[in-house]
């Protein structure tokens, strides 16, 4: 404490001289915590962007081969079973997941009109559920209620976009869209809660997130094999414990269902006593490996469509060029701390009276290390915060004028302060040691 | 007998060459002596001093401070011996310039372990004890000359060491000042310190009970402390 206080004196004493001396302490600290906030934006708007703030659904889809499967013209294939109660509590009971809905999708969908006026966007079969775990809250009108789905009822729900398209002029609800030549009533309107608002800064994010945006129509999932004469396989929108969980959720959701509903062709039936096993065999999954080891090259699988993942490759691009970045500013802060050395020697030489004086009157050798220790510690911390100032103040500036957005990370200015220090006590080192080594009769002989 | 060399030399290489600047030193000193050294510049009399103040170890022969053999010791134990048994002036007070009196004071005490508290005390009574207890708080460059000696004879005293050595303590002060460190340098010895101090003038040495002369690094014969040395 006291050699801090001291230290501090010292500092203070040759004001110049210690700015000039941290100036490179405070130059690399600062480009990295720049660089750092400048990268943890980045990814966290990616991410945001991609996921969709909070809603954590993941897609699992059925798969032909490496593409979705899709049913517009094909048959349904016999090898793949119709999800039944048994399978949909057995997935919310894996690992990450939280809730599951079950759908059927079709997109540019044939046969929808109002008047003469069709339909492009995506039709929906959804069950009761589905609303729910995609965060829809109804705008106009009511919901679908369970009598919809046990009376078979002729209703659908849009969305404003589909409203937009579709009735531009008139209130829709209580209208009706012709759907394969039947009649079906439009009983509401609703909205995704979340929203998905990407935040669009530059021409490619406007591609990445610009096919979202087709209207929608949802009817009852027991209507779907009215209007497409059989049941089609159903897609399932897992919603995740959290939003860190949605690749695990996903992952366990596809592998369970590949495991247990695609009747492989090569061996027996994989059947229900094999579900008890599965939940074991779930907490292994992570990250790609396992998605290669259950998908057949050929043959149906179940995939879930990796929001997370993609996040997580877009961030990897823009930190890898920024990463190189780092190495750059830890090269200014090796000069800094060359710099600090320097320094340290110059003052041992300066203060060899000094030292030669404490030695006579009784001070033991790690006293002296520890008090040139401590200055040259204090010297690169102040440094060091002075750099996570000005850092942060720059990332601002970045974020003001170029709209790359900024996220100051606690950990990552933590890292750097103590780094810092640690700075300061390994170039320090070498003139503490030679402090302490000073021979107290010439360092007093000196004058 | 508080201190004893016994056919002590030291050399100082000079390149590769021995240079001799100490040779063949008997010297005992009793507790409470009052000893002055003289002898013309470049004859050893600092050399001495400084293995005298565990500031330095013989080349060979052996040196008895309160019975410990020095020689042998490193340099963490001379520090420590140093602290507890010697109190150092020197001939340009060595004061630190940023600190104030009572602090450059208290310095001996911090390296021996001595709490904040006791400290400050001690030094403010070592001051009181030079004559300038107004002034704890003055830093170096504020004080006069003889002001700095007294300040540095204070934090000589702080420690209650039991040899006080001082080399021309008087040197860079006019006759005034440099008779009031010898009032007080009187005092000491009357309280029963043992005082051995370097000079070159006559009248200072003139207040020590006894004076020794060293010549070409050899201490003149004839004076009594060296006697029992040479017969053994
Ligand atoms: N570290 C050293 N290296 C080499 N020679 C030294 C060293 N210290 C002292 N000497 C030599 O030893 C001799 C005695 O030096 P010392 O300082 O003891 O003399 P002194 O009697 O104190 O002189 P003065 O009265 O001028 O202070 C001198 O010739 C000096 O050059
Ligand atoms: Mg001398």
């Amino acid at each position: 404490m006291e050699n801090i206080r001291l230290a501090c004196q010292g500092i203070w004493g040759h004001k110049m001289r210690s700015f000039l001396t941290m100036l490179g302490i405070i130059i690399g600290i600062a480009s990295i915590i720049t660089i750092v906030s400048t990268i943890q934006g980045t990814n966290e708007q990616i991410k945001e962007n991609l996921i969709g703030a909070g809603s954590n659904v993941v897609t699992v889809q059925l798969y032909d081969g490496e593409w979705p499967a899709d049913f517009s013209y094909n048959p349904v294939p016999p090898q793949v079973r119709p999800i039944d109660d048994i399978m949909h509590q057995v997935l919310e009971s894996l690992d990450g997941v939280d809730q599951v809905a079950f759908y059927t999708q079709r997109s540019w969908p044939d046969g929808v009109y109002v008047g003469s006026t069709s339909f492009s966007g995506t039709l929906y079969g959804i069950d009761d559920a589905f609303l729910n775990v995609e965060s829809y809250r109804v705008l106009y009108g009511r919901c679908f209620q369970q009598s919809d789905y046990d009376n078979f009822r002729r209703v659908i729900l849009l969305d404003k976009k589909a409203v937009n398209t579709l009735f531009p002029t008139t209130y829709p609800v209580g209208q009706v869209v012709e759907i394969k030549g039947e009649p079906f009533t439009v009983v509401g309107v609703v909205e995704q809660n979340n929203g998905f608002k990407p935040k669009i800064s530059s021409m490619n994010d406007y591609q990445l997130y610009a096919d979202t945006s087709s209207g929608a129509i949802f009817l009852p999932s027991v209507m779907w094999a009215s209007v497409y004469q059989f049941d089609e396989p159903q897609n399932v929108a897992v919603k995740a414990t959290s939003t860190d969980d949605m690749t695990l959720a996903g992952q366990n959701v596809a592998d369970a269902l590949t495991a247990s509903q695609i009747i492989s062709t090569g061996q027996p039936m994989a059947s229900d006593d094999g579900m008890g096993m599965d939940d074991s065999n779930m907490a292994v999954p992570e990250g790609d490996t396992v998605g290669e080891e259950v998908t057949a090259p050929e043959g149906y699988s179940y995939q879930s469509e990796d929001l997370l993942k993609q996040a997580q490759q877009l961030q990897e691009m823009s930190s890898a060029t920024n990463q190189q970045l780092i190495w750059v500013a830890c090269i200014s802060l090796l000069v800094g701390g060359i710099g600090v050395m320097n320094i340290m020697l110059v003052s041992v030489t300066e203060r060899t009276s000094e030292i030669g004086l404490k030695k006579a009157l009784g001070a033991k050798k790690r006293r002296i290390r520890r008090q040139f220790l401590t200055e040259a510690a204090v010297l690169t911390s102040l440094g060091g915060i002075v750099g996570v100032l000005l850092g942060i103040g720059l990332a601002q500036l970045i974020s003001k004028t170029n709209g790359i957005p900024v996220a100051i990370s606690i950990p990552a200015i933590l890292v750097s302060v103590v780094f810092s220090i640690l700075i300061g006590l390994l170039f320090g080192l070498l003139p503490a040691v030679k402090a302490a080594n000073l021979n107290p009769i010439d360092a007093l002989r000196r004058d | 007998m508080i201190l004893e060399l016994k056919h002590v030399y030291k050399d100082y290489l000079r390149g590769k060459e021995p240079v001799p600047v100490l040779q063949d030193i008997c010297l005992s000193v009793e507790e409470g002596e009052y000893l002055a050294i003289m002898g013309p510049s470049g004859s050893g009399k600092t050399t001495l001093m400084n293995l005298i103040g565990c500031l330095d170890v013989p080349t060979s022969g052996e040196y008895l401070l309160d019975g410990k053999a020095v020689g042998e010791l490193n340099d963490n134990a001379l520090a420590e011996l140093r602290n507890h048994y010697i109190g150092f002036v020197f001939q340009n007070f060595y004061l630190l310039p940023k600190m104030s009196a009572v602090d450059n004071v208290a310095l001996p005490l911090l390296y021996a372990g001595v709490s904040q508290k006791e400290r400050r005390e001690r030094a403010i009574a070592a001051l009181e004890a030079v004559g300038l207890g107004e002034r704890i708080n003055f830093l170096p460059n504020q004080l006069s000359g003889g002001q700095c000696q007294r300040v540095a004879i204070a934090r000589a005293m702080v420690g209650n060491p039991k040899l006080l050595l001082a080399d021309e303590p008087t040197g860079a002060l006019d006759t005034a000042s440099g008779n009031q460190i010898m009032e007080i340098f009187q005092q000491l010895s009357d309280q029963g310190m043992t005082i051995i101090m370097i000079t070159h003038e006559p009248s200072i040495a003139a207040c020590a009970g006894q004076t020794l002369h060293i010549l070409d690094g050899q201490l003149l014969t004839g004076a009594e402390n060296q006697e029992d040395c040479h017969e053994a």
